[in-house]
Parts: C-alpha cells; sequence; structure tokens
C-alpha cells in the first residue's frame, strides 16, 4: 500500500507525542524517591551528603526508561525512519 | 520541506554533520563535527594538563592560584573514588579520574559554541563497552569459572540455568543503558538549546544562559557524577566480597 509522505509524518509525530508518555514513570519515580530523600534528610541531617549521592544514582537510573522513550521520539521526527 | 514548524525552520540543527570525506581503504569514511570537537576537547585537555604538570613542578606547601584549584579538584575526585571503591580506588582513579574530566569537559563544551561530543552515540558506546570489558575482565581473573557459572545462575542451583539466558542479557544491557543514558540526556540538552536559538532567533538573547545553566552545567554534571558512580560500582562489584 502507498501512503502519502506527509500522512506518514504525521503518523511518526502522533507516535513522537504517544512515546513521550513514557516521561510520566520516571517523573513520579524521581519524585517519590526525592521526597524519601528529603524525609531522611529531616530525619538525619549528618547524612545528606550520603543521601544526596544515593538519591541522585537512583533517579539517574530510574530516567533511563523515560530517556528510552525520549530517544524514540527523537528518532521518529528527526530521522524519520518510515517518511521514504 | 512542509513538515511542520520545527522542520520548516531551516536554522534548527542539532545534527552531526560530514566535514569532508576520504576513502579508507575502500571504505567512505567522514570526518565529522564530533570529530572535531572531540579533538578540541582533548587539547584542550591536554593544555591544560601541560601547564598544571609545569606549574605543580614548583608546587609550594601554601598553595596558591592554580596549584589550590587543581589541588581541589583532586581532591574531590579522590574522595569521590575512595568512598566508593574503598581499597580498589589506587588501581583506578587514574581510569576514573580521566573520564570524570573528560565526560564533564566534554558536556559543558556546549557553552563555548561547540556541539558536545558525548551528544554523538559513537563516543559514548566505547566508554560504555569498556566499563564492559574492565567489569568481565576483573570478573574472570578474580573469579573461578565454577563460581562464576554459579553466580550467572544466581537464584536457581547450577545444575538448572534456566535463569542464565536472563543474567546474560541483564550483562550486555549494562553498557547499552550506561551509554544511552549519557547520551540522551546530553543530547536532550543539546536539542532543546538549539530549539531555542533556532526558533526564537531574535527573542533569545541573554535569557538563554539560564537554560545553559541547567543544560549544560547541571545536567552535565549530574550525568558525568552518575556515569562515574556506576562505572566504580560495576567494577567494585565485579571484584567480589573476599578481595
Amino acid at each position: 500500500m502507498e501512503f502519502n509522505t506527509n500522512f506518514v509524518f504525521g503518523c511518526s509525530a502522533i507516535g513522537a507525542g504517544l512515546a513521550l508518555i513514557a516521561g510520566i514513570g520516571p517523573g513520579v519515580g524521581q519524585g517519590i524517591a526525592a521526597g524519601h530523600a528529603a524525609a531522611a534528610v529531616g530525619r538525619n541531617p549528618g547524612a545528606k551528603s550520603d543521601i544526596m549521592s544515593t538519591m541522585l544514582l537512583g533517579q539517574a537510573v530510574a530516567e533511563t526508561t523515560g530517556l528510552y522513550g525520549l530517544l524514540v521520539a527523537m528518532l521518529l521526527m528527526f530521522v524519520k525512519p518510515f517518511v521514504k | 520541506m512542509g513538515y511542520g514548524i520545527v522542520l520548516s525552520a531551516d536554522n534548527v540543527d542539532f545534527m552531526v554533520h560530514g566535514i569532508f570525506q576520504y576513502s579508507f581503504f575502500g571504505h567512505q569514511v567522514w570526518i565529522t563535527t564530533t570529530q572535531v570537537c572531540l579533538l578540541i576537547v582533548v587539547l584542550g585537555l591536554t593544555i591544560f594538563a601541560l601547564v598544571v604538570n609545569h606549574k605543580m613542578k614548583k608546587a609550594t606547601e601554601v598553595p596558591k592560584g592554580l596549584q589550590n584549584v587543581v589541588e581541589m579538584l583532586i581532591d574531590f575526585l579522590d574522595g569521590m573514588i575512595k568512598g566508593t571503591m574503598g581499597k580498589h580506588a589506587k588501581v583506578f582513579r587514574n581510569y576514573i579520574g580521566t573520564i570524570a574530566i573528560f565526560i564533564l569537559v566534554s558536556n559543558i563544551s556546549g557553552l563555548i559554541g561547540l556541539r558536545p561530543p558525548t551528544a554523538d552515540y559513537g563516543v559514548t558506546f566505547p566508554m560504555g563497552v569498556t566499563t564492559f570489558l574492565i567489569v568481565h575482565f576483573l570478573e574472570f581473573k578474580h573469579h573461578k569459572p565454577l563460581e562464576l557459572w554459579a553466580a550467572k545462575c544466581s537464584p536457581l542451583p547450577p545444575w538448572l540455568p534456566v535463569w542464565l539466558p536472563v543474567t546474560l542479557i541483564g550483562d550486555f544491557a549494562v553498557p547499552i543503558s550506561l551509554s544511552l543514558r549519557l547520551f540522551a540526556n546530553v543530547l536532550s540538552g543539546t536539542v532543546m538549546m538549539s530549539l531555542i536559538y533556532g526558533l526564537l532567533r531574535y527573542l533569545a538573547v541573554g535569557w538563554p544562559a539560564a537554560l545553559h545553566v541547567y543544560f549544560d552545567i547541571f545536567s552535565g554534571a549530574i550525568q558525568t557524577y552518575v556515569f562515574c558512580m556506576l562505572t566504580m560500582t560495576y567494577i567494585t562489584d565485579a571484584y567480589g566480597d573476599e578481595t
């Protein structure tokens, strides 16, 4: 079947938008991590630097799935694998 | 091309460009902007290292000037490496310190108008692969093959390697996720900045500096820290407990 390239690119753009739904998960997860880190600092202010580094590391790992979504969106928008 | 606003703005540009092409044993190979920016970063770091080496030859008991800065930097890096790797820190402080400084300078090189070299998957993937090779070299060096086999089948007993493929996939996912994380973070910063400069051409005066602080400096520093931290964690894990 033949499709108009504009139609295919429009569908790719919709797909890119849908791919960024992946950003919800890391957002919630990082928020939870930051909230618990804040609570931990409140309970034990002496361990602030340790808590900070652990939190940053965990958040960066949790962020990965969101970044995969971002990469897929960028591929769809700028590399245009489906548009001939 | 009439494909909407992003692509109709001709001055939005964050892709890697080829500068010139040459023939390498019959293959057509490109020298790209990534390689040029990489060269600038590496030359800058080399010159910095030579200057610092020259200065530190006549280091004083009470540091002043450049010596102060360098001692602070090395102190910070050593503290970070020592805190994570414990007694293995001495072997790896050169490697970790090198990649930390390289990634940091690469990430913030967007500030001087370069396209950050780490926003190219061809730069970050070799670094992930290096981590992978170090980790597995150490695993094979410090564990007996049977131990390793048992560890790879770990939740189930060693004679029932049902879990082995999952562990192997997990092992091979490490370099990919490590490099993609760095790449995607830096790339997203680069894309955001080029969209702002490209689409708001005459309005983007002065205030994008605040965004540079976030996307280049803050995000770049965090990603440097995370890459080094994860590399160190994997390497320390590879030693096992008994050494």
